[in-house]
């Protein structure tokens, strides 16, 4: 996993609300045996018309918005476990997705995929996608060591909360991999200790 | 100190709580299919790791194969590669494969509960939502993403914090013609599609206990559509019955320890949840969905509403133009031209037998396409066995082969763009059933129903003529 430290970037605005890993990137797509190449059929059928063409009136074809960050509605994620759909996020250039609040298994994905899925109030969200939708080309800043989101053009921090120890993997790219191999032993004498009902 | 039944199994699964709060949780029984473990077995392999507990995994290919002619080999090549890729990894690994042919093959939350595997007191993990489904037998059961199926093959455990608890209480008895995927939807519609992200669910109330295990599995498997990270039913004889003498519950001396165990799984008198609430069962109804999430559900005969809460308004009326409704208006005679009965929600025995109930000597419309797909092979030849595909052919629907099929489109069943389907399956999401399909969720008996009528009709209404103009057990109602 790819270290996560301080992001200086654009943001992408998608207000809508429960948008779920279906829309994210549809199951017809998840034919692939390897995490690669996902990011071309993010938001498939929101993206594109069935004929493959643009559609004109969704962001991520509007030339005005560019970014790293994704701003999207409540409840960002919801649905299938497919972790295709942090994999589809990155792979198209994203490492920070804002939102009011994130389905559970998306942001377990999100964040051992190096895709920082970064809460903030409903209140906040409302005014990034307000100034956004105002001012294309906002910069934002995310320092994952302070935890703030900074808004330049408001001069305003704005703090997020993160799992600390989620955090230390982020900022050094380990993931929980190598931390649950480290532990094999631990695990091994709770095995030896457990009483087993089957 | 009073305990809830959720948390009496987690505290049985930590090996070892770490700084910040996380546990690392152990994992009994780890569940996988074609899509979601190629990359976890890359993983491993990246890393030169070896599979840690291979006996604590089973397999099976489910989302990605056809319904029909299974005995071929699977003509998209994709498909093909992922399901061979599934049984390459099985054989290098050594994990037991129950593959697309195999007597024992079937949806993965079909098959857990079917062969036993799935026990009172566990913890289960599969990469795919519906896990919750095991939580029906008072097991923590929840999906995971591909890297901590990765995780789990490594170390057996994963990295967990604990969620919070909410306990969902249905008192009374549910009507005639009302089950537990009613149920279900009724309480998703209440609490809404988020509403219960951050907490596990225990379902409990006499209406909840009275569901048969198949009802219950229905109703845990669900769970993830309100955004639970799972749904569990303390388990009591009923799930007991249902466990004794299948192939991977625990046989002789093995039973009755284990009997043992499990009925301490309950909820303590006095133990606290972080969130309750508390429905009537008289109140609820037949159930349909309207809209493109599990949460914008309703009544089947009352009409979409009219308005919704501010800041929901963007999103409902988004949903309402995909699904090419209006605000206000009423389901009942909408046509309808597909009927999709299965997915892991609604494919089990139980199930056929009510659509094989009421389909019985009547036929379905001549513009609906019926397709009824059992959720493993065992479902499949116990429905033969009792004659119910030819009651289901008469009556001109399509009995498959076993498999997640148009529940997410993944093989070739897909429903057209712009085309209504009346679906057992669990999610209505926009282009869940194939791009531009509108899906309507319901119950097996209301899917049935609409087959015949070929438009919504209103059920409840319609099964009170029934039970006054023929005989009984015409509609079997399922629990």
């Amino acid at each position: 996993m790819e270290k996560f430290a301080i992001l200086r970037s654009g943001a992408v605005p998608l207000p809508a609300e429960n948008v779920d890993t279906d829309q994210i990137i549809p199951a017809r797509f998840l034919k692939a045996t390897s995490r690669e190449g996902f990011g071309e059929n993010l938001f498939r059928d929101w993206r594109y018309q069935p004929d493959g063409q643009p559609r004109p009136d969704f962001v991520l074809n509007n030339p005005r918005y560019a970014g790293q960050i994704l701003l999207a509605g409540k409840n960002f994620g919801c649905g299938s476990s497919r972790e295709h759909a942090a994999w589809a996020l990155y792979d198209a250039g994203f490492r920070v997705v804002i939102s009011s609040y994130f389905a559970d298994i998306f942001r377990g994905n999100a964040l051992n995929n190096g895709l920082l899925p970064l809460q903030v109030s409903e209140a906040v969200l409302q005014r990034l996608l307000a100034e956004v939708e105002r001012e294309p080309g906002t910069g934002f800043i995310v320092d994952l060591a302070r935890q703030v989101l900074f808004v330049p053009v408001w001069e305003e921090n704005i703090a997020f909360d993160i799992d600390p120890y989620k955090k230390e993997c982020l900022l050094h790219g380990y993931d929980d991999i190598d931390f649950l191999v480290n532990q094999q032993a631990a695990i091994a004498a709770y095995e030896q200790q457990r009483v087993w009902a089957y | 100190m009073a305990n809830t039944l959720f948390d009496k199994i987690w505290d049985a699964h930590v090996v070892s709580s770490i700084a910040g709060g996380q546990d690392v949780f152990y994992i009994d029984r780890h569940l996988i299919h074609e899509v979601t473990s190629p990359q976890a077995f890359d993983e491993l392999g990246a890393r030169g790791l070896p599979l840690f507990r291979r006996a604590q995994m089973v397999a099976t290919a489910d989302h990605n194969v056809p319904t029909r002619n299974q005995h071929l080999p699977i003509a998209d090549p994709l498909s093909r590669s992922q399901v061979d890729k599934l049984t390459e990894n099985c054989q290098k690994y050594g994990v037991e494969l129950f593959g697309l042919g195999h007597q024992r093959q079937g949806i993965v939350h079909v098959i857990g509960p079917e062969l036993g595997l799935t026990q009172p007191g566990m913890s289960i993990v599969c990469g795919d939502s519906h896990t919750s489904t095991h939580g029906a037998f008072g097991a923590i059961a929840f999906g995971i993403g591909t890297s901590q199926v990765a995780q789990v093959m490594a170390s057996q455990c994963l990295l967990l914090s604990r969620p919070r608890r909410m306990r969902i209480t249905v008192d009374g008895q549910l009507r005639p013609g009302v089950t537990a995927k009613d149920l279900i939807l009724y309480i998703i519609a209440q609490l809404g599609t988020g509403g219960a992200t951050g907490y596990f669910v225990e379902y409990a109330g006499e209406a909840v206990r009275s569901l048969s295990m198949e009802g219950r599995m229905t109703v845990c498997n669900m769970s993830i559509e309100m955004g639970a990270r799972g749904g569990l039913i303390a388990p009591d004889q009923t799930t007991f019955a249902y466990l004794q003498g299948r192939p991977y519950a625990p046989q002789a001396e093995r039973w009755p320890q284990a009997l043992a165990y499990w009925q301490t799984l309950y909820t303590d008198e006095e133990a606290e949840f972080d969130a309750e609430v508390r429905y009537d069962a008289a109140d609820i109804e037949p159930m349909i969905t309207y809209g493109t999430n599990p949460g914008m559900g309703l009544a089947l005969r009352t009409p979409i509403p009219l308005t919704v809460a501010e800041g929901e308004t963007a999103g409902f009326h988004k949903a309402l133009q995909y699904m090419g409704f209006q605000p206000g208006e009423s389901l009942l005679g909408k046509q309808i031209s597909h009927v999709f009965i299965g997915s892991c929600t609604n494919s089990r025995i139980e199930d056929l037998r009510t659509v094989a109930a009421y389909v019985r000597g009547r036929q379905k419309a001549p513009h609906v396409e019926a397709i009824i797909v059992p959720g493993s092979k065992a479902v499949e030849q116990q429905a033969r066995a009792e004659g119910l595909d030819q009651v289901l052919a008469a009556a001109g629907f399509e009995l498959r082969e076993p498999g997640c099929s148009a529940c997410l489109a993944m093989n070739e069943d897909k429903i057209p763009a712009g085309a209504y389907c009346v679906s057992t399956s669990n999610r209505n999401f926009e282009g869940r059933q194939g791009p531009g399909a509108r899906t309507l969720l319901a119950s097996p008996l209301v899917a049935a129903i609409t087959a015949v009528e070929g438009r919504l009709v209103d059920v409840a209404a319609l099964l009170e003529i029934i039970s006054r103009t023929e005989p009984a057990g015409t509609v079997a109602v399922s629990a």
